[in-house]
Parts: structure tokens; C-alpha cells; sequence
């Protein structure tokens, strides 16, 4: 969108664009007025769906006026609101009122990465049964293929404590240590599951199309059967091959 | 490919992890459909609900309210280390034993 029209549906200390006119032929600045204000008001909702972790730590005044701020520095660029927001993280990180929370970014990154999961294409797991069978050499040497909907959050902050704290009742309070998320959709619903130490870096070395070999030296000590029982569970692994 | 006899003792178990979650049958994996807005509703959808009435009035600036607000949710109940609010540094990752 571009021109007087757009530009003045943002900033509502524009003068009304000229020439516009209802049935009749009658001006119609009051009638851009409404509209000027749905934009805002249906962009502010779509922000306060998409982020109600977000939304609920800040509160919802904080939230409305931050999105106002947010609406006119990001007007969507897809009629589609789905994907509404993805400058969210990028925002926080300089938006100063909000620079004594250092641990919102990585939030709205985990409340986008949950809806990119939603929306991302179905895949069938893997049948872990038939590798079972495989001698440990060339179990280790397998890598493997990823459902769409799988999405590795590395964070610096307990990101899913907050989040889980945000939106389970009788959630304890975060732990104070950083935590790398991964979402996961077994069925339909996507889920985030902190991971366990290491977790993240062999996690991250898999997605890379690393070998399991690989995934274990590039993170000792990580608990790797957990790891692959908990991307199994999840459906999260749709195939499977040697690497020679 | 040259295998540690550490990465090699973890293949026994993830062996036992692989054998244990064989594919669920296909039948139960059609007893689900997917429901578009139902599981996170209106995350697929425009909001197209209160806010294409006239939900505020016509001259609504939340930017009029300028930042003197602050924040007034559950922020206030994020506890992180001592120091960590005031320095912005990221904490220490759990490191692998």
C-alpha cells in the first residue's frame, strides 16, 4: 500500500485524504475516520492473538499502546494475518521501553515459532521400529529429515518456564537458567519442550543433516537417546539415511 | 566413520529409543482431522471479530498515551538472578554434566 490514502490510514495526525465520498456524493471524512481506526484496532487484536504470552506479560495497556507503536513501523506486507508479527522480535530488541526485560524477544520468538509450527505442512514420522534393528555403527551413522513443523529456539532465558508460566495455571516460576525450546507437533497441536543439557547444540547439529555420531561429539554429555525418544514422540523425524 | 567407544556405548540405547516408538497405526492417525481455529483459535484467520466494528472511537492514538506507562502484567513476576535486571546479561546455560 502506498499513497495519501495508505498514509494517512496510519498516522492519525494526517489530515484526511481530499476527495473522498459517500453515497450521494456527500464527503466522507467521517467515514475514513472509522475506517482509519478499524486498521488499527484489528491490527492491535491480531497482535494480541498472535502474542498472548507477549500480551499477558506486558499488560494489555502496555500491549495496546506498544502495538500501535508496532502497527505503524510494521504494516502487514500479506493480506494473509497469519504470519502477522514476525518483526515482533527484531522490535523488542530495540524498543526501549520495554529494554529492562531482556527475555521478551526470545518470547515473541517462541510465540511466532509455535505459529509457524501450526500452519507448516503435515508430515508422516518415521517408523523407528525398522532402525532398531541397525548394528551401532550404522545406527550413528544416520541422519535425518525433519517434519516442517519442527522449530529449535536457542534462547538465553528461561523462554519456556516464562512461557509455560504465562499460560498454565499453577505453572511453577521459571527456572533461573537459559533454555533452549523445541516445538513439536505430533498430531496437530503444536507443543514447546524445553530441552534437556545439550540438548539444543545436538538438536541444532541433526537439523544441519549431522549424523547422530556427529550430534553426540558436538554435544557431550547430552543425553542423546532422550533426545531422539523425545523427537520420536513428537513425530518430529520423518526419514532416515546412512550418511556413507 | 570412526566411532569413540563413548558415542559408541550410547548406541545401545538409542536403539531401545527407536524401537520403542514404532509409527502409531494408521487408523489412529485418521481418527484425527485437522481443525482450522479451533486448537489456537484465531491464529489462522484475520481478526476479524470486535474490530471491524467500531470498537474505539474515531480519533483512538494509542500513541497519545506515550510511554509513561508501564508495563502492568506478569513481567513484574519474572524473577531472574540478582543483577541479571539491572545488567541485561543472558544467564548460564545449563551445561552438560
Amino acid at each position: 500500500m502506498n499513497g495519501p490514502f495508505a498514509a494517512a490510514l496510519l498516522d492519525p495526525a494526517r489530515e484526511r485524504p481530499a476527495g473522498l465520498t459517500g453515497p450521494g456524493g456527500a464527503p466522507a471524512g467521517r467515514r475514513f475516520d472509522v475506517y482509519r481506526n478499524n486498521v488499527a484496532v484489528s491490527l492491535t487484536e491480531a497482535l494480541e492473538r498472535g502474542f498472548p504470552v507477549l500480551a499477558r506479560l506486558l499488560g494489555p495497556e502496555f500491549f495496546k499502546a506498544m502495538a500501535g507503536v508496532f502497527l505503524r513501523a510494521h504494516p502487514p506486507r500479506s493480506p494473509v494475518m497469519m504470519g502477522y508479527g514476525a518483526e515482533m522480535p527484531a522490535f523488542l530488541e530495540t524498543f526501549a521501553p520495554v529494554a529492562h526485560l531482556p527475555y521478551l524477544p526470545d518470547v515473541a520468538r517462541l510465540e511466532l515459532a509455535l505459529r509457524r509450527a501450526y500452519h507448516a505442512a503435515d508430515a508422516a514420522p518415521l517408523d523407528g521400529a525398522a532402525l532398531a534393528a541397525l548394528p551401532p555403527d550404522r545406527l550413528l551413522a544416520l541422519r535425518f529429515r525433519f517434519a516442517p513443523a519442527v522449530q529449535l529456539l536457542r534462547s538465553d532465558w528461561p523462554v519456556h518456564g516464562i512461557w509455560r508460566a504465562n499460560t498454565e495455571p499453577g505453572a511453577p516460576p521459571p527456572p533461573k537458567s537459559a533454555q533452549d525450546v523445541v516445538i513439536l507437533r505430533p498430531d496437530y497441536d503444536p507443543a514447546p519442550h524445553p530441552l534437556p543439557p545439550g540438548g539444543g547444540a545436538a538438536l541444532a547439529a541433526l537439523i544441519a543433516g549431522r549424523t547422530l555420531a556427529a550430534a553426540a561429539e558436538a554435544a557431550p554429555g547430552c543425553d542423546l537417546p532422550a533426545l531422539i525418544a523425545l523427537l520420536l514422540a513428537g513425530g518430529a523425524l520423518t526419514d532416515a539415511e546412512e550418511a556413507r | 566413520m570412526s566411532n569413540t567407544p563413548k558415542t559408541l556405548a550410547i548406541a545401545g540405547a538409542l536403539a531401545a529409543a527407536f524401537a520403542t516408538h514404532a509409527a502409531a497405526p494408521a487408523h489412529a492417525q485418521e481418527a484425527k482431522e485437522k481443525c482450522y481455529g479451533v486448537s489456537l483459535a484465531g491464529q489462522n484467520d484475520c481478526a476479524a471479530g470486535p474490530g471491524t466494528t467500531c470498537a474505539g472511537t474515531s480519533t483512538v492514538d494509542y500513541q497519545g498515551n506515550a510511554w509513561t506507562l508501564v508495563p502492568a502484567g506478569t513481567c513484574a513476576d519474572v524473577e531472574l538472578p540478582e543483577g541479571r535486571m539491572g545488567s541485561l546479561e543472558p544467564l548460564e546455560r545449563d551445561l552438560p554434566a
